[in-house]
């Protein structure tokens, strides 16, 4: 795949231009901290200006309001859009539900949900992981059960990533215990304002403010209508979701961003009378994980564009990726010194400690949150896991 | 890199021949014997246009270029073909047709691609790799020169009817300014060699230099300015060998997953085990990895800008050398000890990716390159 024609450069340069002119600078300066905690108003502000543009939606055809683009444009977007530090796409309605809706959903289903999404009117957030059901998605026990015509379900997700604004939930539940613990799971689409839902704070060890819940619902009644696809066949639609996010999985976009963060700030950062980049050690480890970086993105444009699908292969993207940004963090975590010891909190609340530079101040806490990537979306073991199985055919 | 369907053909041709001839048993008579390959295998190569595959057109050879030289070292690596290969088409190909004057080129460019023999050399073994590190000096001699100095590690250089030699002729030791290129006809008085085998089952030979006289339309290229002639070779000859680590990196992949498969102990296979499994699921991954980079260092070759390409090869090599170290090393642990026995491939294939790992550039040197290229640190380290 040729992403250098001239169509695709005018393109890039179109995206480029947009975003410096559209992005607002007090919202790219939180994204460029990597701080964890945007508001919810800052979400919005910035969708709006997207949906004006026709970009809110990338991934999505003209039909829905999308921009109807092919995959290199997607891929070019993606990327310009984290180097220039924008917040990250509500990646829970945009493309996991929204794309499974189109695919799985009723007529009235789309015609309801999917325009709302495209607007930013429902925010949603994703109710798969149980306390008990981590890796082992499928062993998942959150129950409901069918009365006339609606669901009434019980139990807790755990999580709940943006759950805390979120206007709707989508929810694998149990519907069927009998068989195959795969056989028996359906897909509900749950309005967060129904009664019986609950939400209490996870607070992460990271300190970087409020990112997931835990969601219980207590005898929430669920119209039938807001079934996803079949009952009990909820996990057809989970293993077509888990496909869809082809583009960003290796977070090899959101790496680049942080890498040239990294190198803008060891470039500022005194070091011992010098600069810290000209520390033959520290950019030396920088050149190291610069290779690591380019590896990953290769490979994902040879196996996205290479003509070969990709399927589980793409595991190696996810689990390689999340390693060499793991690593990169870690750099910049380094690379702050001993301000990155100091937490967050104290640095802003003007209690005399010197702040040190501006765009460390998240190093500490972006480092210690990140650790997450390596876990979500089915952790690196089991990518691992699914390599052995699925692409070497080895048996357990 | 995508491939035309003729280029698919190419690959397609030569995987056949080296699947048949190069079965393992039958590389390991090819090597165990003078000159280290087979000359018969050499001439056919010739014959078919393979060695002139990427030569030009208007000398001798099909004007293919750094995709053609790819497709015949992948498919080198994956059966351990020794060949003259890399040192006289890809180093001294690249070097004579970037810097060689008419004469030069319309004498040696067929030469080299009919398979007569043209070793570069280039390498001084107390350099550690900086092809700018040049001791061997070039001496105005009259109309021409007088070289004295020593060659490491040159590859079948008993085979060779030329040397293509770097030697100073004005600059400090380690100067890139003052490094010229000298075509040194292997005959010439003063020339002598002490050839041996190297782990690999390939020959080479240190190349010493005593009072060679040489007239002056021996030199290659402008005195004094040879080194981006050298780079340009070398950079070739280390995106040469990414690719050939790349093929050989996925024959121990392979190897390696079917011994698996096949093994057992305590009453289930080797392939069970999940400790097991995510370390060849990791050596899987770092043949995917490695294989984009190496492609990427292919690519770079055709680079306008000379840095753009020195960059992106040296990115490949260094990550090719710690992946092939690391992928040789894993292939002999999860073989156990059956790997230890010179009748199996697997170890023959890990001396191959250590000598490639550590040839033209190792790791630590195409590191430091990269990072010198990419403006990190003010100083070399």
């Amino acid at each position: 795949m040729n992403l250098d024609t001239p169509e695709l450069r005018a393109f890039r340069q179109e995206v480029r231009d947009f975003f410096a002119r559209e992005l607002p600078e007090d919202i790219r300066g939180k994204v460029a901290e990597d701080r964890m905690d945007l508001p919810k108003e800052d979400q919005r502000r910035w969708h709006d200006i997207l949906v004006k543009k026709n970009w809110a939606v990338p991934s999505w055809p003209v039909e829905w309001g999308g921009p109807g683009w092919d995959d290199a444009r997607q891929y070019i977007y993606e990327r310009e859009y984290a180097l220039a530090d924008a917040p990250r796409h509500m990646s829970y309605g945009i493309n996991l539900l929204g794309k499974s809706m189109m695919k799985f959903g009723t007529e009235a289903q789309k015609t309801r949900f999917l325009t709302r999404i495209r607007n930013g009117d429902d925010f949603w957030c994703q109710g798969f992981s149980e306390p008990n059901a981590g890796s082992d998605l499928a062993s998942l026990q959150c129950k409901a059960v069918r009365e006339g015509e609606h669901y009434v379900v019980n139990g807790s997700k755990m999580w709940t990533s943006e759950g805390h604004v979120a206007d709707w939930i989508f929810c694998l539940v149990r519907t069927d215990g009998s068989g195959k613990k795969q056989f028996g799971i359906t897909f509900l689409l749950i309005d967060m304002k129904s009664p019986g839902v609950e939400m209490q704070p996870i607070w992460t060890y990271d300190g970087g403010g409020r990112e997931v819940n835990q969601t219980f619902f207590t005898d929430v009644r669920v119209p039938v209508e807001n079934r996803l696809g079949d009952e009990n066949q909820g996990w057809n639609i989970v293993k077509y979701l888990l496909g869809i996010e082809r583009f960003g999985t290796a977070e090899v976009s959101r790496s680049l961003a942080m890498l040239a963060r990294l190198k803008r700030f060891a470039a500022g950062a005194r070091h011992r009378g010098g600069r810290l980049i000209d520390d033959p050690a520290f950019s030396r480890k920088i050149a190291e994980v610069e290779i690591e970086l380019r590896a990953v993105e290769l490979t994902e444009m040879r196996l996205l564009f290479g003509g070969a699908p990709a399927g589980a292969e793409a595991s190696l993207l996810k689990l390689r990726g999340t390693e060499v940004q793991g690593r990169i963090l870690e750099l910049l975590y380094d690379a702050v010194g001993s301000h990155a010891q100091v937490r967050i909190g104290d640095l802003e609340a003007a209690k005399g400690v010197p702040a040190g530079p501006n765009q460390a101040r998240h190093a500490g806490t972006a480092f210690f949150n990140y650790r997450k990537t390596l876990i979500y979306a089915g952790s690196n073991e089991i990518q691992r896991n699914i390599i052995a199985k699925a692409v070497l055919g080895l048996r357990g | 890199m995508q491939l035309s369907d003729e280029q698919n053909l190419l690959r397609d041709s030569i995987a056949r021949f080296v699947d048949d001839e190069y079965e393992f048993s039958r590389r390991q008579k090819i090597v165990a014997v003078e000159p280290g390959f087979s000359r018969a295998h050499w001439r056919r190569m010739a014959e078919l246009g393979w060695l002139g595959a990427t030569l030009p057109e208007s000398h001798g050879g099909l004007g293919g270029g750094a995709a053609e030289m790819a497709i015949v070292m992948e498919q080198f690596g994956r059966r351990l073909v020794t060949s003259p290969y890399l040192v006289s088409v890809v180093m001294s190909g690249t070097a004579l047709a970037e810097a060689g004057d008419e004469a030069q080129k319309s004498r040696w460019l067929p030469a080299i691609a009919e398979g007569r023999i043209v070793a570069f050399a280039e390498g001084e073994a107390p350099a550690r790799h900086d092809p700018a590190f040049v001791e061997t000096a070039a001496r105005r001699d009259g109309a021409g020169y007088v070289l004295d100095g020593a060659k490491h590690l040159v590859p079948f250089a008993s085979e060779a009817e030329a040397f293509l030699v770097s030697a100073r002729t004005g600059g400090a030791q380690a100067q890139s300014a003052g490094i010229s290129l000298f075509l040194v006809p292997a005959k010439s008085p003063g020339v002598s060699l002490k050839p041996y085998r190297t782990h690999d089952g390939a020959r080479a030979a240190d190349l010493v230099l005593a009072g060679v006289r040489l007239g002056g339309d021996t030199r290659v290229g402008v005195e004094g300015e040879a080194f981006g002639a050298i780079e340009l070779a070398l950079d070739h000859a280390a995106a040469a060998m990414c690719v050939e680590a790349s093929g050989a990196m996925w024959a121990v992949h392979d190897q390696t997953l079917a011994y698996m498969k096949l093994r057992s102990q305590f009453g289930q296979t080797l392939g069970s085990f999940q400790a097991l499994q995510h370390r060849i699921v990791d050596v899987y991954i770092k043949c995917q990895l490695a294989q984009s980079m190496a492609w990427d260092a292919v690519a770079a070759l055709d680079s306008a800008d000379p840095t753009d390409r020195a960059r992106r090869v040296s990115a490949a090599k260094a990550h090719l050398a710690g992946a092939a170290m690391a992928v040789g090393k894993e292939g002999i642990q999860l073989h156990g000890g059956i790997a230890m026995t010179d009748d199996l491939a697997i170890g023959h294939y890990f001396k191959r990716l250590a000598a490639i790992a550590h040839t033209y550039g190792d790791g630590e040197y195409h590191m430091e390159r990269f990072r010198r290229l990419s403006g990190l640190g003010g100083n070399t380290g």
